[in-house]
């Protein structure tokens, strides 16, 4: 009998001791060591710590572990204590964290087992993992493309099979949109709903640690594993949490779907619009109620999430000075010190620190980023008031299938544009799933995207596990790569 | 598009925020963060008067908890990380602060 491949039939079966969970890890480093060398979805893989895990789960058995044995990846801006942490840049390459992240204990708790660290964009700028210090991640379903970003090393290990579960990070999209190019379900929790203890901050008022998964019951799973309060974050949310699997009853039927149509007049390659209007016309299918919806200001969100987003980027990452932690440009003087380490930040890196530290100057403050808090208020309003008419808010989560190598790098600006359908949840703070729709004439994979309301993370489940169900899409060819 | 941002003004900036450029980073930058700033002036058009800056991601309520000392990361563990630090006296080390 073959091994199990999802989080479910993985503890299923360890729990059985019908597989021990020293094969199930054995086959996820084989399968890693053979996809790798192409795929590039890891920058570390911890194979002696995570067999030794495995070992001891088989002997000791935890009860209650809603995650026993299951091989579990961690974007690489999630510490583990010893594991190296690099945020896939240069000025981290030599850090071991002394800590664990509030997520890490979780998983643990759960009876996972931690492989390694994935690959994405230094300091999870960027949407297409090109970015990272360490080389590009390639995307499965086609190895000239990448696979998106930030998270995208997360998403190539779930889409590429190497493990059923995998966590990244979402400040603007860097979950959902790399889900969408790769074909797999990704959520951005509410923000709050998980701790960012030992996260490496990016925009504080953003980010968000969430889940990847090839199905929806292991997506709630997972998601059911790492939420929670956590007093070492003080943004994290007492709001309990609900058994997300429960959620998964196949059930739609008047849920109220609204479409901002508005939003999606232009940059959509007709290909993903033709998915997205498949999708919705599923949804209908299994009773749903599907209607336009205003959002006005929701076509401002890149320009204000890349003021806000920057700005808060700008004073994060001036911790990254060789002193506490990480590589030290060495000189003769400390100012000297500071402006050589840094002088080892990526070219995207730099730009925002650049972008950041200019929109909260003197003199420029009002102007830009004062502004972009007001119209983010705005877009908040546009979203509560289309909540007291729908449920839940559908758009395609990217404009476009996922685009070749080198592409955008030289231009900036076009790079920001793949957020401009997942930024503005991250704006509001709201939660929202990436669900696979359909793939293009070249095989190249579509994700719809559905908003909801604070919390309410289970709808979204609900709604993508039907989707799920009606409209299974394929996995990518990977033997052949 | 007007460059929003001249040389010198990158190199302010970049003074700031402690970053040490090249020539052809400044060249670079100066026309990119342009066009990135330009793009973002649509902000500029829109009608925000009456509307408070919250962030709409702060929870409603500041949360407090009990002022009671815990543990926290041992000093030796804090250091490990460090470039350069002087582990018996618990410090981390830098090259000279002041003068010349």
């Amino acid at each position: 009998m073959s091994l199990p491949r999802t989080a479910r039939e993985i503890r299923a079966r360890v729990s059985a001791r019908d597989v021990s969970a020293v094969e199930v890890c054995r086959d996820a480093l084989d399968r890693i060591t053979r996809l790798d060398a192409r795929l590039h979805a890891f920058l570390h893989l911890d194979e002696k710590g995570a067999l030794a895990r495995a070992a001891d789960l088989d002997r000791d058995r935890p009860a209650d572990a809603p995650l026993l044995g299951v091989p579990v990846a961690l974007k690489d801006n999630i510490c583990k204590a010893g594991m190296r942490t690099t945020a896939a840049s240069r000025l981290l390459e030599h850090y071991v964290p002394p800590y664990s992240a509030g997520v890490v204990e979780r998983l643990e708790r759960a009876g996972a087992v931690i492989v390694g660290k994935t690959n994405c964009d230094e300091f999870a700028m960027g949407s297409s993992t090109e970015h990272s210090a360490f080389g590009p991640t390639r995307n499965p379903w086609a190895t000239d493309r990448i696979p998106g970003g930030s998270s995208g090393g997360s998403a190539v290990a779930v889409a590429a099979g190497m493990v059923p579960l995998a966590l990244g990070s979402d400040t603007g999209g860097s979950i959902r949109q790399p889900a969408a190019l790769c074909g797999i379900l990704g959520l951005k929790p509410t923000y709050g709903r998980v701790s960012r203890y030992g996260l490496i901050a990016f925009g504080s008022s953003l980010d968000q640690i969430g889940p990847f998964a090839r199905s929806t019951a292991d997506l709630a799973a997972l998601i059911g594993t790492i939420a929670g309060p956590d007093a070492r974050d003080s943004t994290s949310a007492a709001d309990p949490v609900p058994d997300y699997g429960a959620q998964l009853t196949g059930d739609i039927h008047g849920l109220r779907v609204g479409v901002p149509r508005e939003l999606l007049q232009q940059g959509v390659e007709p290909a993903v619009m033709a998915a997205f209007e498949g999708a919705l016309a599923e949804l209908a299918g299994a009773g749903a109620i599907v209607t336009d919806v205003a959002l006005p200001h929701a076509s401002l969100a890149i320009p204000v999430y890349y003021l806000v987003a920057n700005a808060e980027a700008s004073s994060n990452l001036a911790r990254f000075d060789g002193v506490r932690y990480g590589d030290r440009a060495e000189a003769s003087t400390v100012h000297d010190v500071y402006y050589r380490t840094r002088a080892h930040f990526g070219a995207e890196v730099k730009r925002r620190i650049m972008i950041g530290t200019f929109v909260l100057s003197a003199g420029y403050y009002d102007a830009y980023y004062l502004k972009a808090q007001k119209v983010r208020a705005l877009i908040r309003q546009d979203y509560d008031e289309a909540f007291r008419r729908v449920d839940v808010v559908a758009v395609p989560t990217s404009p476009t299938v996922a685009f070749k190598l080198g592409e955008r790098t030289a231009d900036p600006l076009q790079m920001y544009l793949a957020d401009v359908f997942t930024a503005a949840t991250n704006l509001v703070g709201l939660p929202a799933i990436s669900v696979p729709c359909g793939v293009s004439d070249e095989r190249l994979p579509i994700g719809l995207q559905l908003t909801g309301r604070p919390f309410d993370e289970g709808t979204l489940l609900r709604a993508a596990d039907v989707m799920d169900r009606r409209r299974p899409i394929p996995s990518p060819d990977v033997e052949t790569i | 598009m007007a460059e929003i941002l001249t040389r010198a003004d990158v190199e302010r900036i970049a003074a700031l925020a402690r970053l040490e450029l090249t020539a052809e980073e400044i060249a670079l930058f100066a026309e990119q963060l342009s066009a990135i700033l330009g793009y973002a002036d649509q902000v500029q058009q829109v009608d925000t008067s009456g509307v408070p800056a919250a962030s709409p991601t702060t929870p409603d309520a500041t949360v407090f908890r009990d002022d009671l000392p815990l543990p926290c990361l041992p000093r030796d563990l804090a250091l490990s990380q460090a470039p350069a630090a002087d582990r018996g006296a618990g410090l981390f080390k830098v090259p000279r602060v002041l003068g010349s």
